[in-house]
Formats: structure tokens, C-alpha cells, sequence
């Protein structure tokens, strides 16, 4: 899967970075500890600029390189920062076929933003996720921890401005 | 965990859930309309349940409740349908009539006929 | 004393509806109404009947209310929970008979259902050890310890006939069988729970309605081929799944089920969560284990098969979530009754995740060799909106898609095969006539190409190529040498993959070919996209006739392309058009059509 940098500049406090140390200290600095390492460290820190990622290989030993390629491997991870309010589209196959598609396609005209991308102000970000389960109510969208289901296009504008 | 202490905890539990098996053959319903609740249904289904319940009875028989059977007068009323298709209606029920026909009818397998109502009009 | 239960479905599809404000809801109106100490709430795994969500059932009498709104509590409550008067007007209405469902078995959706992997989910609160343990959990795993012999498990696992429900279809007990033989200090039971077909939620749904039931099952493996330690990946996408299973782990190792010295035979069984990232490849086994253990998870080539050098180099096995479902009632039922549900060679009974355009969206667990018509037109209470039905898709970006005239085909894995599609995880979508087959293709060709890891060049550059072919022909670019070079393609990435992403990846393709050619064509030649859904294929035009110049299109077009005075025709100018169909929905006379 293709990934973007981000062009947005860093900005970590100390207090994320000392539970970073704390991730670090309970998963151990093996090898094998990077996958969970980079999952909590995306939860301290909404993404994982590349800031993040260095200073996880200098605290642990492991190459940035081999870092890099996990965070760019799996679609969990994100070199983005996230907006204020994110916005997650599912495309699984319920979705669809139940026109999705057309609901990602008024997203990203209303927000201006395609999907991937966070909008110039942070406040949106958009973006098509694998099956979330909830089939029974495509087509479905995820705004923060809120769902919508059984949407049609033109619901999306009330939506959006409920935000 | 040893599995005899397995067995004791289904066994615990087995009342518990018997409920989601569905209603079962032998049934006591209580009649719940306003008119029951108002002569006092409530604390005689409360009754049937703890002792029917209470006596381990769950997986044979189902307490549960009904609306308005149109004999308001004699409330509360409780109706016992066993599953040999026999159907006994009682009628102006009390919690201690409850306990008796718990021991007598549930567990004894005899009508209290003085609570019928056949019994009450003779 | 409780006297009545009352079931609400806590599954992610009735969560998603707002069953956990019902929930709370109820307890509180219980509360207010002094029922508290006679009426218990209890939060259930999935009941099947997503679409129709929230889901609520009412024990001892069974009674079943779906889509229940938040100003609907207080009359349950007060009606049916206090007086024993139904809620008429909740209790779900059968869509294929018309009538009042009291109970769910009576349901055309549930008749025909034989739950087996499901049989907890909707029944038990998952997050309760001793619900579980009362329909008769971990009774399977006391019975191999105290009474059979590893060999003996794997032999009954064997005969029973069961089959991989993740997707291949491999035998469960050859598999346990080569990782028993194989010799070492340590090995691994691993449980696939990285369901990442899209449009298959059975996994999810039993890991949140019965995640019990797994555990039981991956210490009943660990004893069959000598392991004490057992990992679940699972979808960092589920994260209600992953609550429950890790709130049923540590249950279980608080009653002694887990842990050391399991029913005080000297076996011990531990079991950790690994969540997964939102990688499909990692469905694929060796790229799971490569997962776990921390790294890009990318497959590496067979042999050797993981039950010989498996996860940390140790002899693994590997399961899907379902599968393991079905192991402890066939050790407590027996191989017998199991291998009498089912065709001759896929035995038991297999969950399917309906979706698309069906009535009863959810989930249904049938014997196999069921028809697609039975699970369609009866379980799944058939197409919505008077739409004929034009194709069903099982087996996910593995699989392919079985037209109509199959519909009587009795469902396992071979029959699957046999007509170019796979039994995969279980997901079946239903099409009717207004999908567009090769937008389809074109779909999951997208999400491999999206997918595929990029370690072996016919999967990488194969299926890019093949996306850019489909392209061009739902552009209208599209040549008659393209549907050779589809062919051509799809059978080198077949062959030349490396691990069952690539080899299957060409399947949606090669089955839409074989049974809908003729809309390849229709793309091709005569620029056209049957079913209207390929965008620029599509011309919009005015019935002269029909228009009557009330210039209701003209306002709607977002980019001015429709000219024309009141009562007079109006024309729609095809250079401005973008075709997103708003002239047509808004027309009321039906004057504007697409082709």
C-alpha cells in the first residue's frame, strides 16, 4: 500500500515521549516487539512521523530501516497526522455494491479532501477503510467512535455538520 | 480447577439459563392486568417464583405472566397448565395460597381444589 | 428472583444501531419500575438479523422485537416485562410469510439454520465464564484430558470430517496429525482471527458472541499436538472482539482453565492476543506467523508447512476461528454427528455472512450442501425492491461470483470450486441486476492490487496489470484482444504467485468471464455498460415524449448541463454532463433515461 509523508512539522511533548519509554519498557527492545511498540506508540501520538519512528530505533537497537518498513507495511499505521475529526468510509464488499462509493465520492466533495488526505484547516480527514463487520447496515461510516449506517449520499451533509 | 468443581458450577448455573430454553410444558401464569396488579398479583407471582425457581424447578416449570383475562372480579387470578394438557384456574390469589399450591399442586402433583374456581362457586 | 431474561444483541452490527444506550436504557426503566430484582438484562453475542438491529428477545416466552428505539423501553417495561402484555408492533414480521414471528425459531431466516459454530452467539453473555460453562463449556476439554489420548483427539477430529472453515478447505486432523509428528520441546497452537475478506463478519461475531468456545478449543489442539502456548492474531479492527476475548482469557485463567495444571492432569495451556494492522496478506499463514512475530508479514514459500517449522521456527498449527468452533461438540457429540451433517466430502454445517442486495443481511449458519436458492430466496428473505437476482459472490477477492443459473447448486467446497469460485471465509454477496459485473472485478482487483505485499512479482506488477486492463474497458478504451489478455494474465498469475493472495487473486475475473462475457463485451464493443453503473459508459437522454417542461432536472443539475424552458422539452447537453444521475431521481414522469 502506497504511503505519504507528511509535510506537517513534528511536534512531540516530553510527556509523550516518556509513555514512549514506558511502551518500550513493557514490550522489551527484541525484534519482535515492534509491531505492538508502533501500535501503542500510535495511540500516544495519533500517527507516526518519522521523528517517532528514529527515536523508537535509537531506543530500542532495531534498525530504522526495518521500522519503517513495518509502519509503511500495514494499513493501521499512518504517517499522517489525523484530523480533528476523522472520517472512515468502508469499502468492503456489502458497502459496495450498497453504493459506498457515491458516499465517499460527496465526502470528498463537501470536504474537498480525497481519501487519505486531511483537510488544510486539520479539522477533517478522510478515509476508505477494509470491511468493518457491520454489513447488515451498509453502507456504513465511522465518524470518530460514531457509526452511521444504511446511508445515502445525500445524508452526508448532516452529518458532516454535526462536527 | 478440579472437574468436579465444573460439574458443580453447571449445575449452579443450570437454573440460571433454563429460562432461554423457551417456556416449557407445564407453565403457571399470572395474570398481570391493572385489575391483578391492583389485588395484589404482583407479590403472588413474586411468590410463585421464588419458590418454584427456588426449588430447583426451573427446567421443568415456567412462571410468567399475562394481561387482563376478563374475570376481573376474582383477581388475581393464576392460571397452572401442566403438560398432560390439564389447565386449573385459581383464582383470588394470595402469596400463602401460592406457597400451598406450590407444595400441593407443583410439587404434589394435586389440585388445591378450594382455590378453583369450581371450587370457590360450590 | 429472576423471572425473566432479556436478551439484547451486543454484536458490532446491533452496537453500530445503538443497542448499548437500549441496554442501559432498559436497566434503568427496570430500575424505576422496582423490576430490577425480577428481570435481568443480558448482553449477548450476535442473533444473525444485523440489518434489523437493535435486537432484543424476552425469555421464558421467547418473545423476539427487532429495531427497538430508545421511547419503545419504557412501554416493554411497563406492558409486556410488568403486565405480560406483547408489544405488538416490535415483534419482528417475517418478510417471507407476512406474519408475526413470535419466537425466533419460527423465523423462515432461523428454520432452516442449523447453528453449530453460532450455537452460543445470541444465547450467552459472552463476557460471563459461567454462562458459558453451563451449556456445557469446557466439559470437551475436562473429557480429552481425563479420558483420550492426543492420538485419540486427532483421530476423532479425523473422522469427523472437519475441514478448514478459513477458506482453503485442508483437513483439520491431517494438519494436527503433522504437527503432533513432528518432534520438539515447544510448539504453538495459532488461531487465525484476521478475517480480512470483505463482507465476512462470522469470525467477529463468534469471538464476541462465544470467545469461550475458541479458547476451549486451542487447549484442546495444544493437548492434541503437544503445546502449552497458543497466540490469536486478530483485527485491530475489532475492537469488540478483542475485549471480550481478552476479558475471557483472563476468566478463564482465573477458574484454572488456562494456565497450569489444567482439571489437575500436569497439562498446561496459555493463550496470548496478538492484534493485527490491517494487512489481508497476514490471513495468508506464514505471513500471519511472520506477523507475530513482529515483522513486515510477508508469506514465505511452503514447504516446509508451518507444522514443521511454524511460528519462532517451532511446529505450529494454524486454524481459522470457526474451525475451532466446531471442535469441542465434536468431542462431546461425537465424529458421528458431525459427519452426518453435510455432502461427502465437507461435512458439518458452514456460516455464512449474507450481504448486499438481500433482505435478512446477517449472518446464517447452514449444513453444508445447502443450495444458494435455499439461503437467498428463504433464509435470506430474497431480493429487496422487486430486483431480479443476477449473481452471488462467495469466497472474497478469492473467489468468484455464481450467476443464476447455479442458484440450485448444492453448496461445499468442491461444488465451489468446480464452478470457478471458493467456499473463502464465507462471505456471499448478492447482486441483482443492476451490479455491473466488471465494475466487480474491478473491485477486488483494486483491493488486491491495494493488498498485495509486494514480495513476488506476479502478484505485484500481474495484478496492476490487470486493474489497468479493467480500467480501460469500463472507460470504453477497451479492445477485443483485452479479454484475451485478461485470460492470459489471470492464468500466469495463477500459476507463478507465491502464496494464495496472488494464486487466487484472479478468480473474481476468470469467473465473471466465464459467466458474463457478454457484458465484457457489451463494455468493449458496443461501448456500453449493461447495468448502468460504469460511468462513462453512461449517457443520460430525455424522452421527448415523457417530458412535460416542469423543469424540475434542469434545477437539480449541479453543473448546468440541462437546457429547456417551462413546458418545453428539455435536452440534456452530454459534453457538460458528469453523469451522477440526480435528473433522473428527481424526474417525476420518468422521462430521463440512462444507457
Amino acid at each position: 500500500m502506497k504511503k505519504k509523508m507528511t509535510s506537517v512539522k513534528f511536534a512531540g511533548t516530553p510527556e509523550q515521549e516518556k509513555k514512549l519509554d514506558a511502551i518500550i519498557e513493557k514490550y522489551g527492545k527484541g525484534e519482535g516487539a515492534v509491531m505492538r511498540i508502533l501500535q501503542d506508540a500510535q495511540e500516544v501520538y495519533g500517527y507516526l512521523p518519522i521523528e517517532v519512528q528514529q527515536a523508537i530505533s535509537i531506543k530500542t537497537g532495531v534498525p530504522l530501516a526495518e521500522i519503517y518498513g513495518v509502519a509503511t507495511f500495514y494499513s493501521q499505521f499512518s504517517l499522517n497526522p489525523k484530523g480533528k475529526v476523522s472520517i472512515s468510509v468502508c469499502l468492503g464488499t456489502a458497502c459496495y455494491v450498497k453504493g459506498a462509493g457515491k458516499v465517499i465520492e460527496k465526502i470528498s466533495e463537501i470536504l474537498g479532501i480525497q481519501p487519505g488526505e486531511t483537510s488544510s484547516d486539520g479539522k477533517f480527514s478522510l478515509d476508505a477503510t477494509r470491511c468493518l463487520g457491520a454489513c447488515g447496515l451498509a453502507p456504513v461510516i465511522t465518524v470518530n467512535e460514531d457509526v452511521y449506517g444504511k446511508l445515502k449520499p445525500e445524508d452526508v451533509k448532516d452529518i458532516l455538520e454535526k462536527y | 480447577m478440579k472437574l468436579s468443581e465444573l460439574a458443580s458450577i453447571k449445575e449452579r448455573m443450570k437454573d440460571k439459563v433454563a429460562l432461554r430454553d423457551g417456556e416449557k410444558a407445564n407453565r403457571i401464569v399470572v395474570c398481570m392486568g391493572d385489575c391483578g396488579i391492583s389485588a395484589g398479583a404482583r407479590a403472588v407471582l413474586n411468590t410463585f417464583v421464588d419458590s418454584v425457581y427456588g426449588a430447583g424447578l426451573a427446567d421443568t416449570f415456567t412462571v410468567t405472566q399475562t394481561g387482563c383475562i376478563g374475570l376481573c372480579e376474582f383477581e388475581p387470578i393464576v392460571e397452572v397448565f401442566t403438560e398432560d394438557g390439564n389447565r386449573t384456574t385459581y383464582i383470588k390469589m394470595t402469596p400463602e395460597r401460592a406457597l400451598e399450591v406450590v407444595e400441593k399442586h407443583i410439587k404434589g402433583g394435586t389440585v388445591v381444589a378450594e382455590y378453583t374456581k369450581e371450587g370457590a362457586a360450590r | 428472583m429472576i423471572r425473566s431474561h432479556v436478551l439484547i444483541c451486543g454484536g458490532t452490527g446491533c452496537t453500530s444501531s445503538g443497542s448499548v444506550t437500549i441496554h442501559d436504557l432498559m436497566e434503568k426503566e427496570l430500575e424505576k419500575a422496582g423490576l430490577s430484582d425480577e428481570v435481568k438484562v443480558v448482553q449477548t453475542g450476535c442473533f444473525g438479523l444485523c440489518a434489523l438491529g437493535p435486537i432484543m428477545i424476552v425469555y421464558p416466552e421467547g418473545i423476539f422485537y427487532s429495531a427497538v428505539k430508545e421511547e419503545d423501553v419504557p412501554e416493554i417495561v411497563s406492558e409486556h416485562l410488568l403486565k405480560g402484555n406483547i408489544v405488538e408492533r416490535l415483534v419482528y414480521k417475517d418478510s417471507v410469510t407476512g406474519q408475526h414471528a413470535k419466537s425466533l425459531q419460527e423465523t423462515t431466516f432461523y428454520k432452516k439454520q442449523h447453528r453449530v459454530a453460532l450455537r452460543n452467539c445470541g444465547v450467552i453473555d459472552p463476557e460471563n465464564i459461567e454462562e458459558y460453562i453451563a451449556k456445557d463449556g469446557y466439559a470437551a476439554l475436562g473429557k480429552v484430558l481425563t479420558e483420550m489420548t492426543p492420538q485419540g483427539v486427532i483421530d476423532e477430529i479425523k473422522s469427523s470430517g472437519l475441514r478448514g472453515r478459513g477458506g482453503g478447505g485442508f483437513p483439520t486432523g491431517n494438519k494436527w496429525q503433522f504437527a503432533a509428528n513432528s518432534v520438539s520441546d515447544k510448539k504453538y497452537v495459532v488461531c487465525n482471527a484476521d478475517e480480512g475478506d470483505p463482507g465476512a463478519f462470522m469470525d467477529r461475531s463468534i469471538l464476541e458472541g462465544d470467545p469461550h468456545a475458541v479458547i476451549e478449543a486451542m487447549a484442546i489442539a495444544g493437548y492434541a499436538i503437544g503445546a502449552d502456548e497458543g497466540y490469536v492474531y486478530v483485527r485491530a479492527e475489532y475492537p469488540i472482539a478483542v475485549r471480550r476475548l481478552k476479558k475471557a482469557i483472563e476468566q478463564a485463567r482465573e477458574y484454572g482453565l488456562l494456565g497450569k495444571n489444567i482439571f489437575e492432569t500436569g497439562f498446561d495451556f496459555d493463550v496470548h492476543i496478538r492484534l493485527g494492522a490491517g494487512a489481508f496478506v497476514c490471513g495468508e499463514e506464514t505471513a500471519l506467523l511472520t506477523s507475530i512475530e513482529g515483522k513486515r508479514g510477508e508469506p514465505r514459500p511452503r514447504p516446509p508447512f508451518p507444522a514443521v517449522k511454524g511460528l519462532f521456527g517451532q511446529p505450529t498449527i494454524i486454524n481459522n476461528v470457526e474451525t475451532y468452533a466446531n471442535v469441542p461438540q465434536i468431542i462431546l457429540k461425537g465424529a458421528g454427528w458431525f459427519s452426518s451433517m453435510g455432502t461427502e466430502k465437507s461435512k458439518g454445517t458452514k456460516v455464512f455472512a449474507l450481504g448486499g442486495k438481500i433482505t435478512h443481511t446477517g449472518l446464517v449458519e447452514v449444513p453444508m450442501g445447502t443450495t444458494l436458492r435455499e439461503i437467498i430466496e428463504e433464509i435470506g428473505g430474497g431480493i429487496p425492491n422487486g430486483k431480479k437476482f443476477k449473481a452471488a459472490q462467495t469466497g472474497g477477492p478469492s473467489g468468484g461470483c455464481i450467476p443464476a443459473s447455479l442458484v440450485d447448486t448444492p453448496i461445499d467446497y468442491d461444488n465451489l470450486i468446480a464452478i470457478g469460485s471458493m467456499m473463502g471465509s464465507g462471505g456471499l454477496i448478492v447482486m441483482d441486476e443492476s451490479d455491473c459485473m466488471v465494475d466487480i472485478a474491478k473491485f477486488f482487483l483494486e483491493f488486491t492490487v491495494d493488498e498485495s505485499c509486494g514480495k513476488c512479482t506476479p502478484c505485484r506488477t500481474g495484478t496492476m496489470r490487470l486493474l489497468e486492463i479493467l480500467e480501460k474497458i469500463t472507460s470504453g478504451n477497451g479492445e477485443m484482444e483485452d479479454i484475451a489478455r485478461l485470460e492470459e494474465l489471470c492464468n500466469y498469475i495463477k500459476s507463478a504467485s507465491l502464496c494464495g493472495l496472488g494464486q487466487t487473486a484472479p478468480n473474481p475475473v476468470l469467473s465473471t468471464l466465464r459467466y458474463f462475457r457478454g457484458e465484457y463485451i457489451a463494455h468493449v464493443k458496443d461501448k456500453k455498460c449493461p447495468a448502468g453503473v460504469c460511468k462513462k459508459l453512461l449517457s443520460f437522454s430525455i424522452d421527448p415524449d415523457k417530458c412535460k417542461g416542469c423543469t424540475a432536472c434542469a434545477r437539480k443539475c449541479p453543473v448546468g448541463a440541462i437546457s429547456g424552458k417551462v413546458k418545453e422539452i428539455h435536452v440534456i447537453d452530454a459534453s457538460k454532463c458528469i453523469k451522477c444521475g440526480a435528473c433522473m431521481s428527481t424526474c417525476k414522469f420518468g422521462a430521463i433515461h440512462k444507457g
